[in-house]
């Protein structure tokens, strides 16, 4: 691990302390955080709040007799760790037993050395986080002129020391930074407004570019501006960067260990077919430090290693915590994530990418006669469904027409399902990117996608 | 939860800076839930969050800051911290030390259970997920995988300012849901049920867990035969109860005074306004005790109220917090609400609905020639600038010369909220509270309830893959 010896010692030393005491035939799998947090919000060149922020807490989960209980406390005081060890076992006593539960168990895999800490954070003054996010601000409202104002201007900078420690000797202990702005820019013109996001991150303020999310916001608010609703037409959609992570998101959980033991994924039993087009390959991992979600160790605290998942269209395997991977007979891929201390841990994508393909949003546009640049989806949660695969979702762009980029659409859906997607890409672009989720975004081409309007 | 003293000079310590406002919330929540997956009870999870958040206000900037240390030391560091950056960022020069007097009183009366659920043994919460597993397995051979949660909470919040209120509450909430997969030569098909309220494990007298079952797998199963969803613009006619999240979307969220002040509401400006048609009105109720969004006193010390936010078709106001009452020079609607000690309260809903019309819904019905009936709604989301909102129909059928016909699968459906309050022709005399559910707005979930009669809308656009 990199950066161990800053970690607070006490916090693995808490984790160790409360997985000793384990009773006989009993596991222990105990999880400690401390975060702090300060967000920055800014409104017309004033600060609009400051919010400084440390949180700490415990995650207990007992496993005795196959039964299995969790419990967590907000808080690292003495008592706590003992009430909150009590509640597990308790809960566990009422739970039915499954000859698969039980925490992790060391594999031998080698955490990768990640350096996820960017030491300019600690030196970073209050004074200069706020005039970051002023500056923010400003920038912004005077990138176009027909920017109106701004729903909000806001720096965060963040700070996370986590150690999980079991009974079966797992005992490791992480610390990352990260820092972000977003910007939420209002374009006004002829009575109409849009708006747009913009954003910078990195692992700490120095990285982070001001110029860069204030364009963004902007360009993505004012690009919209004279939004038609178009008529309802079958097309070729093109899925920008932002758009395609949270496909990926989706389609990261219906490949997921979980999902497939119980029946809840349409990829079950399809292992070495064809799912998609030859020319995708989906690959989680979390040692990628191009990640923003990158970890060396998942929620058990066994080393993250790459898992590809679909190559060359042809589905390779699922993702699997040590419950899982029990099941299945088959070893952790160490892909275990948490809700933090509030939550066991399941299983799931840590860090996804497609391989990016050999041409540039602007080639690929080029070649499309009548289609939609996918700027913006709303109600994923609403109108997706990864079970069923149905895909359905509000959408803003632009159109496209004879290979340029044409006039901006609103008030309309996309439709298709999962898989169809999958089997309708025609092509992937090169402008792969990290963003802050656990995907990175390229530029996506889907056929035959429904877009309803008038 | 915590002493006047402590209080007071908790208080004085986050003024000390010269701020004109500072705000003490202490809550302490305890959460349990159990889990049935897979035909077996996996794990039950509990939890204790306590904690203050100390917030000082002075001009247009708040200051904040939360801890779990609850000693007056671990109170006095947070209150510094707050009071600090308010004043280092609005250049206070006021130097005046202010005194501060919260009184004895605002006791709470009670908690909303009657029977709190920390008292019924966790084997009687296990036999509730056994009985739903087994009467939505026996719905049905198609029925292939079952879930079902079962979650109480109890909250108590304690909330003193520098105005002198100090008030507490002791918020208790069940919920009880299933979640049902179907097979068949289709694929998978999913249904859900829940219910959720502010009150203890009573829910359970009144609510039964394997009726619940039985519609979550019935829906699973009837969507084994849905049709792809149309495309295009047609009539939609919403089904009683779950068109509450249709105006939460729609112009719930655009009536919230924080989004309002800065213009990145469409409906800013347009109080008075004939907003809708007369048939709509539309009330944000925070006082209606044991609904899913209901409260005695928001997260700032409010009571809650019956606010009416569209009376008849014309916009009579917005929901409101402190920050923003306080600067518009009127009192807070009651809508001043926060996920945790961890987060600063703004505008939020409570419980949204419309009030019952008088059309009869089978004449609804009958009167589309042609559209979409919306039996289940499942979560939306709106751009409040824009106006544009779409919600997911998770239980939908056509409508087929006047009568409801098939079933279609999983959607969104997309409106933009000003036009889509005045294509409401008919409201009908059935309302019903929709399902609990949980309001996301700035990273902060907070639990809201609506309602609705049967009501149609002339035109929405219907995100299917059928041309």
């Amino acid at each position: 691990m990199g950066d161990n010896g800053s970690v607070q010692p006490e916090l693995l030393d808490i984790a160790k302390q409360v997985a000793s005491w384990a009773n006989p035939g009993e596991q222990l799998e105990v999880y400690v955080a401390d975060a702090t947090e300060t967000e920055v919000r800014a409104y017309q060149g004033e600060v609009e709040s400051f919010t400084s922020a440390r949180s700490q807490g415990i995650g207990v989960r007992a496993v005795a007799n196959g039964r299995q209980g969790y419990a967590y406390a907000g808080t690292l005081e003495r008592s706590a760790l003992t009430e909150t060890l009590q509640e597990a076992r308790d809960n566990a006593a009422f739970a039915e037993a499954d000859e698969f539960n039980g925490v992790a168990v060391p594999d031998g895999v080698p955490a990768i050395d990640l350096n996820l800490c960017d030491a300019s954070l600690e030196s970073f003054a209050t004074a200069d986080k706020i005039s970051l996010t002023i500056e923010l601000e400003r920038a912004t409202l005077g990138a176009d002129p027909r920017v109106s104002g701004i729903e909000s201007a806001e720096y965060v900078d963040s700070q996370l020391q986590s150690a999980v420690a079991t009974s079966t000797g797992i005992a490791i202990a992480s610390r990352e930074t990260g820092a972000y702005l977003a910007s939420y820019a209002m374009a006004e013109a002829e009575g109409e407004t849009q708006t747009g996001f913009g954003y910078s991150i990195a692992r700490g303020p120095a990285e982070l570019d001001v110029g860069a999310a204030a364009t963004q916001a902007a360009d993505r608010a004012t690009r919209l501006l004279g939004a038609v609703k178009p008529s309802t037409s079958k097309l070729t959609v093109v899925l920008d960067p932002w758009v395609s992570a949270q496909l990926l998101g989706i389609i990261g959980a219906t490949l997921n260990g979980d999902a497939v033991q119980r029946g809840r994924s349409f990829f079950a039993d399809r292992i070495g077919e064809q799912v998609a087009v030859a020319e995708l390959c989906l690959l989680d991992d979390a040692t990628n430090p191009e990640a923003f979600t990158a970890a060396a160790v998942d929620a058990e605290g066994l080393a993250t290693r790459p898992n590809t998942l679909i190559n060359e269209g042809r589905l390779q395997g699922f993702l699997h915590n040590s419950y899982t991977a029990r099941r299945s007979a088959t070893a952790s891929t160490g892909s275990a994530v948490r809700p933090g201390f509030k939550g066991a841990p399941g299983v799931g994508a840590q860090a996804l990418a497609l391989r990016p393909g050999q041409h540039s949003p602007e080639e690929l546009i080029a070649g499309i006669d009548d289609g939609f640049l996918v700027q913006g989806v709303s109600g994923l949660h609403s109108g997706v469904n990864p079970i069923s695969g149905d895909f359905s979702t509000g959408a803003e762009g632009l159109r496209i027409r004879n290979g340029a980029l044409a006039e901006p659409l609103r008030e309309v859906t996309i439709a298709s399902t999962l898989q169809r997607i999958l089997l309708d890409i025609t092509a992937i672009g090169n402008d792969l990117v990290w963003l802050p989720m656990s995907a990175a975004g390229v530029s996506l081409v889907v056929a035959d996608v429904m877009m309803s309007g008038t | 939860m915590l002493d006047h003293d402590l209080i007071n000079r908790t208080l004085q310590t986050a003024l000390s800076a010269g701020a004109e406002f500072a705000e003490v919330f202490v809550e302490d929540k305890r959460s349990s839930s159990a889990l049935l997956d897979d035909g077996r009870v996996e794990e039950l999870t509990s939890g204790r969050d306590r904690g203050a958040g100390i917030r000082v206000v002075h001009k247009d900037t708040t200051g904040f800051a939360h801890t779990a240390d609850l000693s007056a030391s671990g109170l006095a560091k947070a209150a510094s911290t707050a009071a600090a950056v308010a004043q280092n960022n609005a250049q206070s020069s006021s130097t005046d030390r202010r005194s501060v007097a919260v009184d004895a009183g605002g006791a709470v009366v009670g908690t909303s259970a009657r029977i709190a659920p920390s008292d019924v043994a966790k084997s009687v919460k296990v036999q509730l997920l056994a009985n739903a597993d087994a009467a939505a397995r026996a719905s049905g051979s198609q029925i292939s995988q079952v879930s079902a949660r079962y979650g109480d909470s109890r909250r108590r919040i304690l909330v003193a300012n520098s105005d002198g209120l100090f008030a507490q509450d002791d918020q208790v909430r069940t919920l009880f849901s299933v979640s049902c997969v179907a097979s068949g030569d289709t694929g998978l098909q999913t249904g859900r049920e829940s219910v959720g309220r502010t009150i203890g494990f009573e829910l359970f007298d009144e609510t039964d867990v394997t009726d619940l079952a039985r519609r979550a797998a019935q829906r699973a199963i009837t969507k084994l035969n849905a049709r792809p969803a149309p495309s295009g613009t047609m009539p939609v006619v919403v089904g009683p109860g779950g068109g509450g999240v249709l105006f939460h979307e729609a112009c719930g969220h655009g009536l919230e005074a924080d989004l309002v002040a800065k213009s990145a509401s469409v409906f800013a400006g347009r109080v008075g306004d004939q907003v809708a048609t007369p048939l709509v009105t539309l009330i944000d109720d925070g006082t209606m005790a044991g609904e899913w969004g209901h409260y005695r006193i928001d997260d700032e010390g409010r009571a809650a109220a019956h606010n009416v936010l569209i009376d008849k078709g014309v916009l009579t106001d917005y929901m409101w917090d402190h920050v923003r009452a306080r600067k518009e020079g009127r009192n807070s609607s009651g809508n001043g609400r926060r996920q945790s000690y961890q987060y600063l309260p703004m505008v939020r809903m409570t419980n949204t609905y419309i009030e019952n019309g008088s059309d009869h819904p089978s004449d609804i019905i009958a009167g589309t020639e042609s559209g979409v009936y919306v039996a289940q709604l499942g979560g939306g989301q709106v751009n409040t600038a824009t106006g544009d909102y779409v919600f997911g129909m998770t239980e939908a059928y056509l409508i087929e010369n006047g009568e409801i016909s098939e079933p279609i699968r999983q959607g969104n459906l997309i409106g933009n909220g000003p036009e889509t309050l005045k294509l409401i022709d008919a409201v009908g005399n059935d309302f019903a509270m929709g399902s609990p559910g949980t309001c996301g707005k700035d990273g902060q979930g907070v639990p809201v309830g609506d309602g609705t009669p049967t009501l149609r809308v002339t035109a929405l656009t219907i995100g299917g893959t059928a041309a």
